[in-house]
């Protein structure tokens, strides 16, 4: 079997040992490192969301394959240039204020970096400013917000309205999900995408990116 | 008061109240701020929504402590007040009740994922629970009530800390279902026949589900309970899911629609019906008259 594909399937698998080990013999067989990322880890970590969202598999094999990914890519970074993975684009994501519940956001970030996209994570209790700031000075594209409290999506309106204030809304687009968010809360809200579940977000995020 | 396990074992069907975190936001907690807080800063309120619940009909009060182990605490710093918050609520309940319905108290999940998922060892989440089931059981409490779970190797942890620290006292295991094309999973991906059979070999009283998405999906969840397992079943269920209006979340199920189908899980053979998310006293009351109503039949 390839290498590449050895390490597409020992990532579905979870087993982070193995594709580090594989990882490594792409390397030195002078597989391009762009390569190795695109078909090996992230081609692995597109079909665990697949299987993913057909319920094929739950929350506990993809943050196995997510680890075994984060693995491939710790190795893989220093051959980049600068050291840096390629992006698709810069997503700023958080649990809005007052949140803990940060299972949901931390698979939409999984699910994003499988995809290729860099991820500046704000963690939980996100304020509103701390988003927008974070977003202006990484020059990121999108802000990624969660909520799965009721109580707490108030706060993503202020997000979306700071961001209206300073005129950044044409450069930073946003997107909201989480349990309790519909649809029909974006619009009011005037969000420019909802993100049902971590793959849709990444479906909508890769549209946002394009529109810029 | 007569034993809790020996009337569900005969057949009587128990009332357990409806939620406490959306009554408690109706009553000024704050986004963001855990519910336990308001067992350091406002006792009475816990007493008013033990008193509302028990004159709407409910056998079952549950105490404000879904958060109150160290590892859940500790995500707000507020792992030091363990001791106060625990007793508080149960006093507050005990308080209101007296001898007229059980007390239970409630333990949610440690808010971490448990590795190899997660980062949090296993073996200090099972001492976490012991170190609040430990004062729980000091307390005196007529049930533990350990609910909203989705990964079943905390669930058994939870119950197994509860047989530890709590000997005498029954507990109830309450597992949180989404439904797939595939049947009801939790997130973690345990179905209902692994959770019923899992949670009675490791020596669960009672068990069943809480949260969820609706009554009616509730219904479903009962009938493959009661096909997998002998022991009692309860059944707390949402209001449905939660839609905005504007700043406010709306539960859409009313005590109308969740009693007229707290029917059919009496039907079913459901030993305790209460609430979750959305519930209020009214919900209960509906329910508890619907059920009496069988009851005479």
């Amino acid at each position: 079997m390839d290498v590449l594909t050895e390490i597409s399937l020992y990532l579905q698998r979870g087993n982070e040992e193995k594709v580090s080990a594989f990882t490594r013999q792409a390397i030195e067989k002078k597989c391009a490192p762009k390569d190795i990322l695109n078909n090996g880890l992230i081609h692995g970590m597109n079909i665990i969301g697949e299987k993913y969202k057909i319920h094929e598999i739950f929350l506990p094999d993809v943050l196995l394959a997510a680890k075994a990914m984060y693995a491939g890519m710790d190795i893989l970074k220093p051959l980049f240039i600068k050291g840096k993975i390629p992006t698709m684009g810069k997503v700023v994501i958080g649990s809005v204020q007052g949140d803990l519940h940060d299972i949901g956001k931390n698979l939409v970030g999984i699910m994003l970096r499988g995809a290729g996209f860099e991820i500046i994570d704000l963690g939980n209790n996100v304020a509103p400013e701390k988003f927008v700031e974070t977003a202006r000075q990484e020059n990121a594209t999108v802000i990624g917000m969660s909520a799965l409290l009721t109580t707490t999506m108030p706060v993503m309106k202020k997000v979306v309205d700071l961001l209206k204030e300073k005129s950044l809304n044409n450069s930073i687009r946003t997107i909201v999900g989480g349990a309790s968010v519909s649809e029909e809360f974006a619009r009011e809200i005037d969000a420019d995408a909802y993100g049902y579940d971590s793959i849709k977000a990444v479906e909508c995020i890769k549209k946002l990116v394009h529109q810029r | 008061m007569q034993k809790l396990l020996r009337r569900l074992k005969s057949g009587e069907i128990l009332i357990a109240d409806g939620a406490m975190g959306t009554m408690l936001m109706e009553r000024g907690l704050n986004p963001g701020e855990p519910p336990e807080s308001f067992n350091l800063t406002h006792p009475e309120v816990l007493e008013e929504i033990a008193r509302l619940y028990l004159e709407a009909g409910a056998d079952i009060i549950q105490t404000n402590t879904f958060g109150a182990s160290p590892v859940k605490l500790s995500l707000y710093s507020m792992e030091g007040k363990i001791e106060q918050i625990n007793r508080v609520a149960i006093r507050a309940v005990k308080k209101v009740i007296g001898e007229q319905a059980y007390v239970s108290a409630s333990c949610g999940p440690c808010g971490r994922l448990l590795k190899p998922y997660g980062d949090v060892e296993q073996e200090d989440v099972y001492n976490s629970f012991v170190e609040q089931i430990r004062i729980i059981n000091d307390e005196g409490v007529d049930i533990i009530c350990i609910e909203t779970m989705t990964d079943l190797t905390e669930a058994i942890i939870a119950l197994k800390a509860a047989k530890t620290a709590a000997p005498s006292i029954p507990v109830i295991v309450t597992m949180t279902f989404d439904p797939t094309p595939k049947g009801f999973y939790t997130i973690m991906g345990t179905d209902i026949a692994t959770a019923a059979i899992k949670l009675e070999q490791a020596g669960a009283d009672i068990i069943g589900s809480n949260c969820g998405n609706g009554i009616e999906n509730m219904i479903m969840i009962a009938e493959e309970f009661k096909q997998k397992s002998r022991l009692p079943i309860i059944i707390q269920s949402n209001a449905g899911m939660p839609e905005m209006k504007g700043t406010r979340a709306i539960y859409p199920e009313t005590p109308r629609f969740m009693a007229e189908r707290a029917k059919r899980l009496v039907s079913l053979g459901v030993s305790i019906i209460g609430g979750c998310c959305g519930t209020t006293p009214e919900h209960i009351w509906a329910i508890k008259r619907a059920v009496e109503v069988m009851r005479c039949k």
